[in-house]
This record gives structure tokens, C-alpha cells and sequence, in this order.
């Protein structure tokens, strides 16, 4: 019971970055664990090692919970055992960051290479006739590819490995 | 922690913080909007792991803070390479010590996977994928520019023969380099530059550019905490808010 209320408040916490996809999308929440019913600690991990918004995704988790769930004491502590990849994004996530126009990650099973990047399927036309403009973008998570079927560039939530 | 290990953090953490700050200047000034972004993707990047190293250091030897390491430390204590300090130069030096470095920084936490030390080897996992999109960056344009023209060729090939010798540098031997292989920290400076050799050989050759002398004389120096010219200016206006006032927050 008090899983699920800690976990449909994460649902509507939101990346500053990517406002499209929710903490819990995005694969940041690595445990939920409470203690008895009136007391939770929530796990988290930062997406990039130098993501400049994890304390404050951090604090903002902490007054959310603490706002809607009055009756519960909440602490967020950050997961230093677990490494983000983009495989963690769900697939909603994946949905979510299409509706919002940012081509989604395809999933990692290795390295990442060149080749992954090329013919990203474009997430306003479906074309595939699409190659990479730069590795990054206008936030840490993204590239820049660009669309010759609609002749517009787009952004890629790009994949990243971690081994 | 042994004193060698704590060398090896330090050099490795003020290399990366030192080349984020170069990359950060070109913030504004790049070529076209794309690479702005790219070389201020790059410097949020290698901040952030120089913040991971001095963390370490802070938490595993009780060193100060990763803040105080890098803003407060006395600058004759550092020990990044020259080739990270030079200044940007034109946008041609600028990509080659970009490619020159990130190769080797992409080996050296590849080595560091199997490192004694349990916190360097599970950082380096992550600092790996993220690493991956800096020598992508570096070699599509390295590619790129070395296959253009006659004019693009030539100035790559300068900037390269220029940037060698002190990527050769990147290398040097440091105090307390023989514990840390004994202790199987990392297996040496002379193992990785060996595989950065063989890495980058191939990618040079694909750009139609001439690999350098390899028995050039290297520029050393910067692990024995001594650096050039433009060292102490550059460190004196990453610090400037830093001094004016040493309890701001932002």
C-alpha cells in the first residue's frame, strides 16, 4: 500500500531536463524501501556522472513525497552501487520521449558504436533516411541527427553502456 | 590509501578538470553552433569527472573536498599535463588534443576496469559510455577534416605535429607509479601509451594524415607539478569568483 502511493507520486515527478518522462521512465529509482507504514527510503541514481540536476531531482523527490504523503517520513539517498544506462528508460519512457519529439534510445547490449546512430527512424515522419549531426545536444542526454525525408533535424535520447 | 594511488588520482582528475575548462572556452566562439555545444557538452562531461576523482580522494584518503581541491588547492600542486593547458589555439589544435587525449582517456579507464582499487574500476564503467561520444566526436571531424581539401589536410597535419610531442607527455611517469603497478592500481603509463598508439594509428591513417615522429622528445613536466606559461593566468580566472568570495553558492 504504501509502495504504490510512494510510486504514483514518483510517476508525476518530472526531469527538468526532459520534462516528457518521469523519474521513474527514466530508470533513476533503483529501490523503494519502507520501513513499517509510516516511513520509506527511496534509492536513486544520477543519469550522467556530471548531471547537473541530480541534487536537485534529489531535494525535489524529497518535498514531493514529503508534501503529498504528510502522514510518512521520506528519505532519498543516492545509489553509489548502481550505474544509469539507458536500457533503465521504460518503455513508456520510450513512447513519452517520441510524443515529445526526441527519437528514443535503441537498447545497448555492448559498446556503443557508430553504427547504432545511424538511421535513427525520425521521430516526426518515421523516415529512416536520417544521419547522425553531432554527438551531442542541447543537454547532456541528447544528439543532433538530422531527417532528408523531411528535411529537418531532430534530437535522439542517445544510448549509453556502462560496460 | 597509498600515496602512489593518490598521485595517480590527482594527475587523472586535474587532467580532466583542466581540458574542461579549455573545452568551456570555446563556448561561443566555435566554428558553427553544433561544435559550441559539442565542446560545452564535452567540458559539463570532464568537470564532472574531475569532481568524481577529487570526491574520491576526499572520501577514500580524507583529502579535502572535492570544492577546496580544485578551487582552493595551491596551484603549484597540480600535475595535468601541458597538452591540457596550451591555450585553444585555432579550432585545428583545438580537435587533434581533443582526439589525442580522449583516446587515451577512453584506454585508460578501459585499463581502469580491472583496477585493485573497487572505486576506480566501478567509476570507470560509467566514465567509458560517456567517454564513448567524446572519441566518436573527435574522430568524425578528425576524419572528416583530414579527407577535406588541400588547405584542411595541411592545417591538420600541423596541428597535429604540433599537439604530439606533448600528448607524448600525457605519459610521463609520476612519483609512486612503480607501487601503484605493483599494487595492480593501474598497470602503467607505458602500457597505455603503447595501446593509444596502436588506437590511434589506424584512425590517422583513414584521415590521410602522416602519424608523427614517434621518437620525438616529449614535453614533460606536468607530473612533477611544473607547467608553462599559461598555466597560472588560466587558473587565476577559474578562480576569480572563487577568491572574491569564498562561501558564494550558485
Amino acid at each position: 500500500m504504501l509502495l504504490e502511493r510512494v510510486n504514483e507520486v514518483l510517476s508525476t515527478i518530472y526531469d527538468p531536463e526532459i520534462p516528457a518522462l518521469s523519474v521513474i521512465d527514466l530508470g533513476m529509482i533503483t529501490a523503494v524501501v519502507p520501513n513499517g507504514d509510516d516511513s520509506v527510503v527511496v534509492h536513486m541514481i544520477p543519469t550522467y556522472a556530471a548531471c547537473p540536476a541530480t541534487s536537485f531531482i534529489q531535494k525535489m523527490i524529497k518535498e514531493q513525497l514529503q508534501e503529498k504523503l504528510t502522514d510518512v517520513h521520506c528519505e532519498v539517498v543516492v545509489d553509489t552501487d548502481i550505474h544509469w544506462n539507458t536500457n533503465r528508460i521504460s518503455e513508456l519512457g520510450k513512447q513519452r520521449l517520441k510524443e515529445a519529439g526526441i527519437a528514443p534510445p535503441p537498447k545497448v547490449t555492448s559498446e556503443v558504436d557508430r553504427e547504432m546512430l545511424l538511421g535513427i527512424p525520425c521521430p516526426r515522419c518515421g523516415g529512416v533516411n536520417t544521419f547522425l549531426q553531432i554527438p551531442f545536444g542541447y543537454t547532456l542526454c541528447r544528439a543532433i541527427h538530422f531527417c532528408k525525408d523531411c528535411n529537418q533535424s531532430f534530437e535522439q535520447f542517445k544510448p549509453v553502456a556502462n560496460d | 590509501m597509498k600515496q602512489g594511488t593518490i598521485n595517480f588520482i590527482f594527475k587523472t582528475a586535474d587532467d580532466s578538470f583542466i581540458f574542461g575548462h579549455r573545452n568551456s572556452e570555446w563556448t561561443g566562439l566555435g566554428p558553427f553552433i553544433e561544435e559550441d555545444i559539442a565542446f560545452a557538452s564535452m567540458a559539463q562531461d570532464k568537470i564532472g569527472h574531475a569532481w568524481v576523482l577529487y570526491k574520491m580522494l576526499n572520501e577514500h584518503a580524507g583529502l579535502d573536498d572535492a570544492e577546496k581541491l580544485a578551487f582552493y588547492r595551491d596551484i603549484n600542486d597540480f600535475r595535468c599535463a601541458h597538452l591540457l593547458e596550451l591555450p585553444n589555439g585555432e579550432y585545428d589544435f583545438s580537435l587533434v588534443r581533443h582526439f589525442l587525449f580522449d583516446e587515451a582517456e577512453f584506454l585508460r579507464y578501459d585499463l581502469l576496469l580491472n583496477s585493485s582499487f573497487a572505486p576506480l574500476a566501478h567509476m570507470a564503467k560509467k566514465f567509458k559510455g560517456e567517454l564513448k561520444y567524446h572519441t566518436m566526436h573527435a574522430e568524425s571531424f578528425l576524419i572528416q577534416l583530414g579527407q577535406g581539401n588541400a588547405d584542411s589536410n595541411t592545417r591538420m597535419q600541423k596541428a597535429l605535429e604540433a599537439a604530439f610531442p606533448y600528448a607524448l607527455g600525457l605519459f610521463e611517469s609520476y612519483e609512486g607509479e612503480n607501487e601503484v603497478i605493483a599494487d595492480a592500481v593501474f598497470p602503467g603509463e607505458e602500457i597505455l601509451k603503447n595501446k593509444w598508439l596502436e588506437r590511434i594509428a589506424p584512425i590517422i591513417e583513414q584521415a590521410n594524415l602522416k602519424m608523427p615522429d614517434l621518437s620525438t622528445q616529449p614535453v614533460f613536466g606536468g607530473r612533477q607539478k611544473q607547467h608553462t606559461e599559461h598555466f597560472a593566468p588560466m587558473m587565476h580566472e577559474m578562480r576569480e569568483v572563487s577568491s572574491t568570495d569564498p562561501n558564494a553558492t550558485w
